[in-house]
């Protein structure tokens, strides 16, 4: 049995008394080494649980445990040890003159010793495929390159949990794929807890278990191919079904039979591949 | 409005070590009505180009020709006032241009400026606060208390209230979440469609080009590297991408099912369930040939 490592106990939370509920008695729990995907379109709370979930913010009601911690204002300078957060916009987190002296910041608030920081930027860098940048100014860097230096900042605090939030909605497809190759690695490699907040669909292809959200609440809780069944409901609450989905939906109606919902176009023409060599 | 762009070449600090061509010999041309994308990476010439299509910049050498106007290194039209009435721009996020206290009184200022009577711009923005889907309520309002998205629809309203012909917009879904994105791109369709507008898309976005336009042009360093409809332009996959460019998902699903089953269904701009079909013919060799 996995250890727990972030639990949602009946939160709900609101801006201020007069607006609506933003969440709405919300459970739910994620494990260590877990990779987590929550997805729902703008304005379905996604974001307010991660600024939870380090203590940004603070529920009305109900808890919300980190490692077993309650997140409160005396913990959440423990809590932001075990949280490390990748936000939308890359430019807006920067703050070194070099990409090292941006990766050494969280690492020098947090007091560790010189000689581990050069270890821990080194090691950092080089997770991220970055090390040849290690001088660069930062904003003469691609996108997609600034969003694994601001996921390599966040490594070097080792935390337990990563969390992506909207992290490669700026970036081209291509990049997208990229960096999301580069964390579910990370991810493995290091037992890391992974928690990516999207409104793509195509990104929660890798994750173990998907969190949708609509309106404040959990509209589904399953695994992504579970998820991509469900195509006219996703549709309903406002997200955009992947390409590969919807021809499966296509084919089904030409009576083409699949065996299981195809979340990549690799699956759906390995199943083609399979159909065509029988007849 | 037809436009058209004769060996136009726009060559920046000329005379200077700096001196560079950001548009390269460049000649196409836009039937009136039509849907055209413009496609490529930046410093490919787009943003020149554009600014081309409503007298901001003349061009160094060739010409360009927009309805009756003539635009040339010579000669400017005398009109440049008319012409910008005609051809309206939406700029990379256009809702950093808002600057007014009410919504009502920024889409009124384009109009004002062309000398429209009160009348008349206080009809049009009840028209263009519709067509941009927000509600009238809105009108008295500080455009500041706005929405991202919202705000962005002011300020296309503020462009639609000149009542263009030609219609260009530069990246206008940039920065919005995918229902945003398809709720612009939607607008800007009906609004071709119901006011017979030219339209120019610049984009990044090979399924917008796809799924809106009717024409592609694609831009590499200043030069046309390659122009036609969907299925002309994204047949040569190859040839985008020595470009660094990208084609629509579906074409790449075609050719990795040519390279996995061994037989072609070749692109046209299909509909998913054509597509479908044309996979279970070729599945279950129904094919005609064999």
């Amino acid at each position: 049995m996995r250890r727990e490592l972030i639990e949602f106990r009946n939160v709900s939370f609101r801006y201020d008394e007069q607006s609506p509920w933003v969440l709405k008695d919300l459970s739910f729990t994620i494990y260590e080494g877990e990779f987590v995907a929550i997805i729902g379109h703008n304005g379905s709370g996604k974001s307010t649980i991660a600024k939870l979930v380090n203590g940004l913010l603070f529920p009305q009601e109900g808890e919300i445990l980190i490692n077993g911690i309650i997140v409160n204002e005396e913990t959440i300078w423990d809590i932001r040890r075990e949280v490390g957060m990748v936000f939308q916009n890359p430019d807006n987190q920067f703050v070194g003159a070099t990409v090292q002296d941006d990766v050494a910041f969280g690492m020098e608030n947090r007091g560790i010793p010189r000689e581990e920081m050069v270890k821990r930027i080194e090691e950092t860098l080089q997770a991220v495929q970055m090390s040849d940048y290690r001088l660069t100014e930062p904003h003469r860097l691609s996108g997609g390159q600034k969003q694994r230096v601001a996921i390599a900042s966040v490594l070097a605090i080792s935390p337990k949990v990563l969390i992506l939030d909207e992290a490669t909605a700026m970036l081209d497809p291509k990049g997208r794929k990229e960096i999301m190759g580069t964390v579910s690695e990370l991810s493995e490699q290091r037992g890391l807890s992974l928690i990516t907040i999207t409104h793509d669909l195509a990104e929660v292809v890798q994750a173990e278990r998907v969190i949708v959200m609509n309106q404040g609440e959990i509209w589904e809780e399953a695994t992504p191919r579970e998820i991509f069944s469900k195509r006219n409901e996703l549709r309903d609450i406002g997200l955009d079904v992947p390409f590969v989905a919807i021809l499966a939906e296509g084919l089904k109606q030409v009576d083409l039979k699949l065996t299981k919902e195809p979340l990549n176009q690799e699956e759906l023409l390995e199943e083609l591949w399979i159909l065509h060599s029988k007849t | 409005m037809d436009i058209t762009f004769k060996n136009v070449t726009y060559i920046y600090q000329r005379n200077s070590p700096f001196e560079h061509k950001a548009v390269d010999g460049l000649s196409f041309h836009i039937p009136s009505g039509s849907f055209v994308a413009i496609i490529g990476h930046t410093g490919s010439g787009k943003s020149t180009l554009i600014q081309h299509l409503n007298g901001l910049t003349a061009p160094s050498e060739g010409e360009v020709h927009i309805g009756d106007f003539k635009l040339t290194n010579e000669e400017k039209p005398k009109n440049m006032k008319e012409l910008r009435s005609r051809v309206g721009v939406v700029f990379q996020y256009p809702e950093h241009q808002l600057f007014e206290e009410t919504i009502a009184k920024d889409i009124a200022f384009g109009p004002e400026n062309f000398g429209v009577d009160q009348k008349e711009i206080e009809r049009r923005t009840k028209e263009v606060i519709r067509q941009v889907h927000l509600p009238e309520e809105l009108l008295d309002r500080s455009p500041f208390d706005l929405s991202g998205g919202q705000k962005r629809r002011v300020a296309i309203a503020g462009v639609l209230a000149i009542q263009p012909e030609v219609l260009v917009l530069d990246e206008p879904t940039a920065g919005l979440d995918p229902r945003g994105q398809k709720e612009i791109m939607d607008m800007f369709y009906e609004l071709h469609q119901q006011e017979g507008l030219t339209t120019i898309l610049v984009t990044h976005s090979m399924e917008d080009a796809l799924k809106y336009a009717d024409h592609i042009l694609i831009l590499n360093k200043g030069k046309k590297f390659m122009e036609g409809t969907a299925v002309d332009v994204f047949s040569q996959r190859e040839a985008l991408q020595s470009v660094q460019l990208d084609v629509p998902e579906v074409v790449e699903f075609l050719i990795k099912f040519e390279k996995k089953i061994g037989k072609q269904i070749p692109f046209h701009n299909q509909s998913m369930k054509e597509l479908a079909e044309e996979i279970r013919q070729v599945v279950k060799g129904v094919d005609e040939h064999e």
